[in-house]
C-alpha cells in the first residue's frame, strides 16, 4: 500500500464518559486537598521548570481529575520538587506533598 | 406624626418588609399581591444559600406581623392616575386608594429556560431547572428525577448571553447551583456531579466555603466552559457538549439528568407600570432609581418608589434591607 503519509489522529477530545478515575481516587486518599485546587494557575506562575519545560502543576492537576494520565504525567518529570508552587498557592495546598503523592501513585520514577 | 396611605405593589420578601416598615412607622400600608399567596420567588424555594436555612422558616418569619397591614391576594392593579400631590390606584376587586405614595417591588421573572432552544428543556424529559429542583427538594418527587447516576448543572442560562436578550449576570445563580449540587449529591451519594461555569461568582461572606465545601467534601467536578448544545440519545440519556477550557479540549459527557440554571430577568408588568406611571426604564428592562448611591428606590415620579429585584438581580437579604430602607425613604417623603 502506498504510505500518503497520512495517520488517523487519535482524538484529542475528553470524554468523561470513558475516563478512568482509578488512579486519581488513590491519589485523593493520599492527598485530599487535590480537589480544593481552583485552577487559578498561581503554581504555573511561579514554577522555575515551567519556564523551560512543559511542566505546568494546574493542568496537570486538571487532566489528571479527567482521567487525561498520558498528556498529564509527562510533565512531572521535570518538576525540581523545590517547593515554589506551594509558597504561593492561595488554596494552601501542599504542593510539594501533592507531586510526591502523584508520582506514587501514577508509579513514576 | 401624620397618617398617610401608601400601596405597595408585589408582595414578595421585599414588599412584606416595607409595609411592615411603613406600617410601624404609623403609615397605612396597602400591600397588593397579584398571586394568590405572599412570598413571591421565596415561597418556591426549599433551602437559602449560603447556609442551608429552610425557606419556609424564613416566610415564616417574614409573614408575621402583618396585622397592621392591609394586604390583598389574587389582586391586580389596574390602573394609576395622579391627582394632584397623590396617586388613585384601582384595584382589580373594584376598590380604590388613594395613595400619597406608590412603591413598587414587583420582583423579577426566571428566564424561561425553553427560550435556550439548544438545552432542550420542555422537549427532553431529562432537562430541568433550578426552580424545578427546588420544587423537587422541597416536594420529595418529580417524575423526571429517577436514581441519577450523572448529573450536570448549567451555569448562565439566559444570563450573560445576547442570543437571550439579557447580557447581564444574574448574580443569585452561581451560589444556587453550588448549593443544590452539594444537596443532589447528597440526595445521591454515588452519583458524578459535574457544573458547567463561566466564571464562579462566590462573592457573598461564606459563599466561597460552600464552593470549597462542593470541591472537596462532595467531590463536585467543575467544568470550565460554557455547554454549547445537548441532545438526547436513544435510551433517554443526554449528550452534553462544551469545551474544557482549562485544558483546551473539547468534552463530552452522557447524563441522566441536566439542571439549568434560569437566571434572574425583568418580570414583564415592568413595563406595564413604567407605562402608567411614565417611567423610563433602560434597554434591560428593570427600573432604575434617579441615584445609585445616593437616592436608591427613589424613581422620577414624585411619590414613586421601587426596590428589591424590581431593580436588578438581588440576593434575599439585600432585597429585604432594601424594602426596609426605602420605607424610611418614603416616610422622610411624607413628613
Ligand atoms: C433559583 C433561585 C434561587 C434563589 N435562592 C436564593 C437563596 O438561596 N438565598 C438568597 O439570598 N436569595 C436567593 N434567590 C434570590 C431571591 O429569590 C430574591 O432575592 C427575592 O425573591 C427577591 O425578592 P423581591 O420581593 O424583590 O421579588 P420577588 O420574590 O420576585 O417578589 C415579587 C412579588 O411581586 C408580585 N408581583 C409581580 N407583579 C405584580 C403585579 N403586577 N401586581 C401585584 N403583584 C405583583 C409577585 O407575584 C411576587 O410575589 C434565589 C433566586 C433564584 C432565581
Ligand atoms: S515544586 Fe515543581 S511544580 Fe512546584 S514550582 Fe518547583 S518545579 Fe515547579
Ligand atoms: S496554585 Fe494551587 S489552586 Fe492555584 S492552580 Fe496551583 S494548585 Fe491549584
Ligand atoms: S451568578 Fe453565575 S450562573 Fe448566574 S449569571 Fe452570574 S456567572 Fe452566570
Amino acid at each position: 500500500m502506498i504510505d500518503f503519509g497520512y495517520g488517523l489522529t487519535p482524538s484529542s477530545a475528553i470524554d468523561l464518559d470513558k475516563m478512568d478515575r482509578t488512579h486519581f481516587e488513590i491519589l485523593i486518599r493520599r492527598e485530599p486537598d487535590v480537589l480544593k485546587c481552583m485552577a487559578c494557575g498561581s503554581c504555573a506562575a511561579s514554577c522555575t521548570a515551567g519556564v523551560y519545560t512543559t511542566m505546568n502543576l494546574r493542568k496537570g492537576i486538571l487532566l489528571l481529575s479527567r482521567g487525561q494520565e498520558k498528556s498529564a504525567l509527562e510533565q512531572f518529570r521535570s518538576c525540581m520538587l523545590c517547593g515554589k508552587c506551594q509558597l504561593v498557592c492561595p488554596r494552601g495546598i501542599n504542593t510539594r506533598n501533592l507531586i510526591l503523592s502523584i508520582l506514587k501513585t501514577y508509579s513514576i520514577q | 406624626m401624620n397618617n398617610r396611605n401608601v400601596v405597595i405593589i408585589g408582595g414578595g420578601p421585599c414588599g412584606i418588609e416595607a409595609a411592615k416598615t411603613l406600617a410601624k412607622l404609623g403609615h397605612t400600608a396597602f400591600l397588593i399581591e397579584k398571586e394568590p399567596h405572599l412570598g413571591g420567588h421565596l415561597a418556591k424555594w426549599d433551602r437559602l444559600f449560603p447556609y442551608g436555612q429552610k425557606a419556609d422558616e424564613v416566610l415564616n418569619k417574614i409573614t408575621s406581623g402583618l396585622e397592621n397591614v392591609k394586604w390583598f391576594v389574587d389582586t391586580q392593579v389596574t390602573s394609576i392616575n395622579r391627582i394632584d400631590k397623590s396617586y388613585n390606584v384601582i384595584l382589580g376587586n373594584g376598590m380604590s386608594i388613594l395613595a400619597d405614595a406608590v412603591l413598587l417591588t414587583t420582583g423579577f421573572s426566571l428566564f424561561p429556560a425553553e427560550k435556550k432552544e439548544e438545552y432542550g428543556y420542555g422537549i427532553y424529559d431529562r432537562v430541568i431547572t433550578n426552580a424545578d429542583l427546588e420544587h423537587y427538594f422541597a416536594e420529595g418527587n418529580d417524575h423526571r428525577i429517577q436514581y441519577p447516576k450523572k448529573i450536570g448543572f448549567v451555569h448562565c442560562v439566559g444570563s450573560r448571553d445576547e442570543k437571550a436578550g439579557n447580557r447581564q449576570c444574574s448574580k443569585v445563580c452561581c451560589a444556587t447551583a453550588v448549593k443544590q449540587a452539594c444537596e443532589i449529591k447528597e440526595k445521591f451519594p454515588n452519583s458524578t456531579v459535574y457544573c458547567f461555569y463561566m466564571d464562579l461568582r462566590m462573592f457573598g461572606r461564606n459563599y466561597e466555603d460552600m464552593y470549597l465545601e462542593a470541591q472537596k467534601k462532595y467531590g463536585i467536578i467543575f467544568v470550565r466552559g460554557r455547554v454549547s448544545e445537548v441532545s438526547e440519545k436513544q435510551d433517554g440519556t443526554l449528550l452534553i457538549k462544551a469545551e474544557d477550557t482549562l485544558s483546551g479540549k473539547p468534552l463530552r459527557v452522557s447524563l441522566d439528568l441536566l439542571v439549568l440554571m434560569a437566571g434572574m430577568v425583568q418580570n414583564s408588568d415592568t413595563a406595564k407600570f413604567a407605562q402608567m406611571l411614565s417611567l423610563n426604564i433602560p434597554e434591560d428592562g428593570f427600573f432604575q432609581s434617579k441615584n445609585y448611591f445616593t437616592a436608591p428606590g427613589v424613581s422620577s415620579k414624585k411619590g414613586v418608589f421601587y426596590a428589591g429585584a424590581c431593580t436588578g438581580p438581588k440576593t434575599l437579604p439585600e432585597a429585604i434591607a432594601e424594602g426596609k430602607s426605602v420605607a424610611l425613604t418614603i416616610d422622610e417623603y411624607l413628613l
